[in-house]
């Protein structure tokens, strides 16, 4: 009864052969991916549409960076420069790392709890597409945002819009109306995806898998749907003053008519830090699934970790002023926020540890996506203290603004979070298509990536202690700033390089890799009890669970899990 | 070179924070290597190795002590980091000001620094202080948010529209600190920097009784003058003891007494000063002066007044 | 193959999942709830700062009918999807138009008061931040009455064609939750603008 009640492919699945990409029915092709409402070709539109987004992103700090590679260089202009770091901070929070989470979560959560789809398909597309046009609404201003001054212009105002740089005589011209309304749409964007992420792990949960029973993957993606409910409204809410204070003439942030600046400070930041956690749970839940099947073992410590999560998730809706030091808050202020924002440092300390527990006593298993784990843990580590040592309110009045943020913020944004990212396509591209990507190519991917990340971000800190503020469009020679710059610049073109070998990976793999099978890891969880890539409705049989790995009591029916769960 | 680093302070509120920062990087040290040695040692040990084939490791779900073991140490560490954190958050930012402390106001505008002074005048981009006396700064902001970073002398402190802010230093060393504004305030935020001159308590005195004297009057550049008068500067600039009284821009009374122009973007000489006032968007794009439409021959007695303003 | 305990795994019939529409809704209502709270805050934060006049005590008349009307409906619309339940079509639809008519008192109400206030008195979003701020959360509150209404609409249209039948109890039941917090949120509006703010 414990194969029947396991999932298998059924008939006619994983046909890979019709791989046709253009040719005659490219039209039918099209609108087939237009109208889908399944979710694995959502997810796959969500990832598709992040990777470019990467690029775009990727491609305004690769010219932040030849501004910045020599002092007092013109090689573009302030304006053009404000508008460079505004977008690209917008376009990797917004328009690339939520996408591209959202992606894997809506590809994996049905598949790993023996569901068909997700709860609500036609939100789930929905969603999507206001995703989707919120980055082009975002982009179109490059056109379409010309002010008083004709030409068109970008929003140029950071990514966190402080006010009153945004009012409307401080910011003329639509540029930041494009900005306010982008955020708007996606973010309804993404209240519908979390939305629809916890109805799905609450109401679609196959046949015995417990919420005790979940892969650590849908635990943490659970929690990030529950945070974006929580922290996106206050984005929309702060959003929508603006709208009035830009459209109708309102007060909220104007300073003259006794507004307060520091209102949109807490409100940004109210969605701000639940945010930053809200990318990198998901992240959490990549190297969750990974960690222990190449290192042949069980997560460890799977109640701890659930807890810890949750804790997390808690705590990070009570430390946002800690990105308000320096506005003269009051100490008790600072007292409570440099208390939170270092206790929240507990519980993540807690699922590193349980990260190298798991590795501990294992047989680890070196392959690209490990290789990347394995980097994620590292740099986040890294990350995390830099946190701390932000976290203790003097010091960050030194260094808060500066480039020793910058660092902080990409070793966790870029070292943790797009470190696992690429970490899940080497994991779950199998899956996705039925074929391999290529573990040369990855290991080249993996290590270049890794010296332009540690070129790139490692110097910031020191500049940063130096006194470099961030956001500056040029700087003076001979203040110590210059040739780390230059060695920051030349990480970027290492990183370039690692990227590039990443999507050629992608796309070579997609034609020419080697085929996967089901189960190509030999892994535990239920996505690869199917067929690879899985037919539309996932498992011909509703499978049923007896523990956290499934496949594993399959595989080892001498000694199962659920004894010891 | 002029020296930014944080980590050699001339003041109390820097010394502080340094020293806060030395214990913080030791603790964080310490976590480091214990955490990233566990990584790295069992990378190297735990390696799947071809002779033990097959078979699957030992699996192990989790265990009790060892949990509680990693969650009370990081509460300890917490613990007491916090409690150091809060007594140096006293002390940098103590409740009153110091005493005996002199008080300035600085009131960011975009994008240069404007200083009122206690003995009742006023200056731009250059903050004249005397040695071995507490400071204490007023900052408010006539439009956007702005941000107050000398980081020799003490931490930033925001500059806010409507929230006025206070922040304090009292320097060890005579000579020039640089520092910038730190929070983004627009197309020129990059080039809104601070200047700090810290002096002898004479040669402060001097420059005291110097910036509170009106503007000279020199018969000899009566043109550049009565030109000055005619044009839209005075709309903007304030010369004492003509009506010239704008306040839009810094105040020109003493402009000879600085060392640059347009907030440090470059040094203060008559050839600078010509093509600043020819066209300031040439070193400073979108800066709030407009380019005055002026031939060369007005240029020339402009200059040779403002060269005056000593 | 190993034989698994029946402790361990679950029947079909006794693996029960909560309603798919109504985790939806809560959800929903949770990201709601967070909107609101911050332009809530806001109208808090802001009492009393505005520069120039004028105050509430000077322009606002307490709508204690229209908040009577609107709080009942919360008590006519539970009726009508527990009739709906029961089958009594007839009991459902008498109670879902009293819901609709209720709502529809409401938003008239605000609607006239505006009127007033935007066209006797001359008080605008852009006349001060009480202005702004006022506006901004009672029409935040009010457009959410408006979508309720349009909702109520349609089933009650629905429900004259006799196409509601008590199968659709559920989904009735999930739109009321939707119908409840609007009117929560109104009591909290209510507390906030007319009695601490005024
Ligand atoms: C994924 C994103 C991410 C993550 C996970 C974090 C995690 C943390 N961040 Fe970070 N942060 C950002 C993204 C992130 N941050 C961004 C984007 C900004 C800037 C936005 C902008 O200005 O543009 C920012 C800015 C920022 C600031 C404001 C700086 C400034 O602008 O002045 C502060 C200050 O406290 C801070 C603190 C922290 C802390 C304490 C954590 C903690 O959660 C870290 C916890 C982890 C550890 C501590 C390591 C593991 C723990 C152990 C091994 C246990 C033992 C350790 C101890 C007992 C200390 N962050
Ligand atoms: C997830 C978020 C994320 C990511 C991934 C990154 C990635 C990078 N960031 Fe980003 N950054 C932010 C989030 C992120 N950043 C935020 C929030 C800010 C603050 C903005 C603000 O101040 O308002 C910021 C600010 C910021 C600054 C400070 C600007 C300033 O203050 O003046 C700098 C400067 O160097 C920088 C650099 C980089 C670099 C070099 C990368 C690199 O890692 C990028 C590497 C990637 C690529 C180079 C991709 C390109 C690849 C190709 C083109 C190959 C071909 C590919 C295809 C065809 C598909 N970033
Ligand atoms: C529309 C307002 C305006 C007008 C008119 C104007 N200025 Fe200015 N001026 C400014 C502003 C604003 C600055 C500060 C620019 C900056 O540093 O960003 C400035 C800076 C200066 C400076 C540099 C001061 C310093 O210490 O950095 C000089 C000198 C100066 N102006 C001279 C003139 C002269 C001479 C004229 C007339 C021919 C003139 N300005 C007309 C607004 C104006
Ligand atoms: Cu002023 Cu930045
Ligand atoms: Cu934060």
């Amino acid at each position: 009864m414990v194969s029947q009640s396991l999932p298998h492919a059924g008939p006619h699945a994983g046909a890979i052969e019709d791989r046709r990409l253009g040719g005659a029915g490219w039209l039918e092709w099209v609108h087939e991916w237009v109208v889908t409402v399944d979710h694995k070709k959502i997810g796959l539109m969500y990832i598709v549409y992040a990777l470019i987004f990467l690029a775009i992103g990727g491609a305004e700090a690769t010219i932040m960076r030849i501004q910045l590679a020599f002092p007092e260089s013109h090689f573009v202009s302030p304006q053009v420069f404000n508008e460079l770091f505004t977008m690209h901070g917008t376009t990797m929070v917004f328009f690339m790392g939520m996408p591209i989470l959202f992606g894997f979560a809506n590809y994996l959560v049905p598949l790993m709890i023996g569901a068909r789809d997700m709860a609500f398909p036609r939100l789930n597309a929905f969603s999507f597409w206001m995703t989707a046009f919120g980055g082009l609404l975002l982009y179109f201003s490059f056109i379409g945002g010309s002010g008083v001054y004709g030409a068109g212009s970008a929003p140029n105002v950071g990514w966190w819009a402080y006010a009153p740089l945004t009012a409307k005589a401080f910011s003329r011209g639509h540029s930041t109306d494009y900005w306010t309304l982008a955020l708007l749409l996606s973010g309804i964007g993404s209240i519908g995806a979390g939305l629809n992420l916890v109805v799905t792990i609450f109401c679609m949960r196959c046949r015995g898998m417990t919420l005790a029973k979940m892969p650590m993957l849908v635990w943490l993606n659970l929690v990030m749907g529950g945070m974006v409910l929580g922290g996106i409204g206050p984005l929309t809410a702060s959003q929508l003053m603006l709208c009035v204070d830009r459209y109708l003439g309102g007060h909220f942030f104007d300073t003259q008519a006794g507004g307060s600046a520091i209102m949109w400070f807490h409100f940004f930041w109210i969605f701000g830090h639940p945010e930053v956690y809200i990318l990198v749970i998901p992240a959490f839940a990549f190297a969750s699934e990974i960690i222990p099947v190449f290192s042949r073992k069980a997560i460890f410590g799977y109640p701890v970790m659930v807890a810890a999560t949750l804790a997390i998730a808690f705590l990070s809706f009570s430390v946002w002023a800690h990105h308000m030091f320096a506005t003269g808050m009051p100490s008790y202020g600072n007292a409570f926020f440099v208390l939170t924002s270092m206790v929240i440092g507990v519980p993540t300390g807690i699922k590193i540890f349980n990260w190298l527990g798991t590795m501990w006593g294992g047989k680890l298993i070196f392959s690209t996506a490990m290789l990347f784990c394995i980097g994620f843990l590292f740099q986040f580590l890294v990350g995390g203290l830099t946190g701390i040592m932000l976290a203790t309110a003097p010091f960050d009045w030194q260094l808060n603004d500066s480039y020793f943020v910058v660092g902080h913020f990409h070793y966790m944004l870029v070292g943790a979070i797009i470190f696992t990212v690429f970490a899940a396509f080497y994991y779950w591209y199998p899956k996705f298509t039925g074929r391999m990507m290529d573990e040369r190519l990855g290991k080249w991917h993996f290590w270049l990536m890794l010296i332009g990340f540690h070129m790139t971000f490692d110097p910031m800190h020191i500049t940063g202690i130096l006194g470099m503020p961030r956001r500056i469009y040029t700087y003076e020679p001979g203040r110590g700033w210059a040739i780390w710059n230059l060695i920051i610049t030349i990480g970027v073109f290492i990183q370039i390089v690692a990227v590039g070998i990443f999507v050629w990976n992608l796309i070579r793999s997609y034609f020419r890799g080697k085929l996967a099978g089901n189960d190509p890891w030999d892994a535990w969880t239920l996505e690869w009890a199917t067929s690879s890539p899985p037919p539309p409705y996932n498992f011909a049989v509703e499978p049923a669970v007896q523990s956290r790995r499934p496949l594993w009591d399959l595989k080892h029916p001498d000694d199962p899990d659920w004894k010891y769960e | 070179p002029e020296n930014l680093s944080i980590f050699d302070p001339v003041s109390p509120p820097a010394f502080w924070i340094r020293d806060l920062l030395y214990l913080v990087l030791g603790v964080a040290a310490v976590i480091f290597v214990l955490v990233e040695g566990m990584l790295l040692y069992s990378i190297f040990r735990f390696r799947h190795r071809e002779s033990d084939g097959a078979v699957e490791p030992p699996q192990i779900y989790g265990s009790k002590p060892i949990e509680i073991a990693w969650t009370l140490a990081p509460l300890l560490i917490v613990f007491v980091l916090f409690l150091v954190t809060v007594r140096s958050v006293a002390e940098v930012r103590p409740s009153e000001p110091p005493k005996g402390a002199m008080t300035v106001q600085v009131i960011g505008h975009q994008w240069w620094w404007e200083y009122q002074y206690p003995q009742g005048f006023k200056t731009a981009n250059e903050l004249h202080v005397p040695i071995h006396t507490p400071i204490e700064c007023h900052l408010l902001s006539v439009d956007v948010i702005h941000s107050f970073w000398i980081p020799r002398l003490a931490g930033k402190t925001d500059v806010v529209p409507n929230h006025p802010n206070r922040m304090w230093f009292e320097v060890q060393e005579s000579g020039l600190f640089l520092g910038h504004c730190a929070e983004f305030c627009g197309t020129q935020h990059a080039n809104m920097m601070i200047r700090v001159v810290v002096q002898e308590p004479e040669d402060f005195e001097k420059w005291v009784e110097n910036q509170r004297k009106p503007a000279m009057n020199d018969p000899t550049v009566r043109a550049g003058r009565d030109l000055f008068l005619s044009q839209a500067c005075v709309n903007c600039h304030t010369v004492r003891s003509t009506r010239a009284a704008g306040t839009f821009g810094p105040d020109l009374t003493h402009l000879m007494s600085r060392a640059t122009l347009g907030a440090g973007v470059l040094a203060n000489s008559p050839e600078n000063l010509r093509l600043w006032i020819q066209n300031p968007a040439a070193f400073k794009p979108g800066c709030e002066m407009p380019a005055m439409s002026l031939n060369p021959k007005q240029l020339g007695e402009l200059v040779a007044y403002l060269e005056t303003l000593k | 193959m190993s034989a698994i305990p029946a402790a361990l795994m679950p029947r079909e019939e006794d693996w029960k999942l909560p309603s798919r529409g109504k985790t939806g809704m809560l959800c929903l209502i949770a990201a709601e709830s967070a909107i609101f709270t911050i332009f809530v805050v806001a109208y808090i934060y802001y009492i009393g700062k505005s520069l120039s006049g004028p105050t509430p005590a000077q322009i606002l008349h307490v709508p204690i009918f229209d908040t009577v009307c609107l709080l009942s409906s919360s008590l006519t619309i539970h009726w009508a999807t527990g009739a709906l339940r029961r089958g009594k079509s007839k009991a459902f639809l008498l109670w879902w138009g009293a819901t609709l008519a209720l709502g529809l008192k409401f938003i008239a109400g605000t609607a006239a008061d505006w009127y007033r206030m935007i066209y006797h008195e001359g008080f605008t979003v852009k006349t001060n931040l009480f202005g702004t701020t006022y506006y901004s959360l009672v029409g935040l509150h009010a457009s959410h009455v408006i979508v309720g209404l349009l909702g109520l609409l349609l089933v009650f249209v629905f429900a004259l064609a006799g196409k509601v039948k008590p199968e659709h109890a559920e989904r009735c039941e999930v739109f009321s939750y939707y119908w409840h917090f609007v009117d929560f949120v109104w009591v909290v509006v209510f507390t906030v603008v007319y009695l601490i703010g005024r």
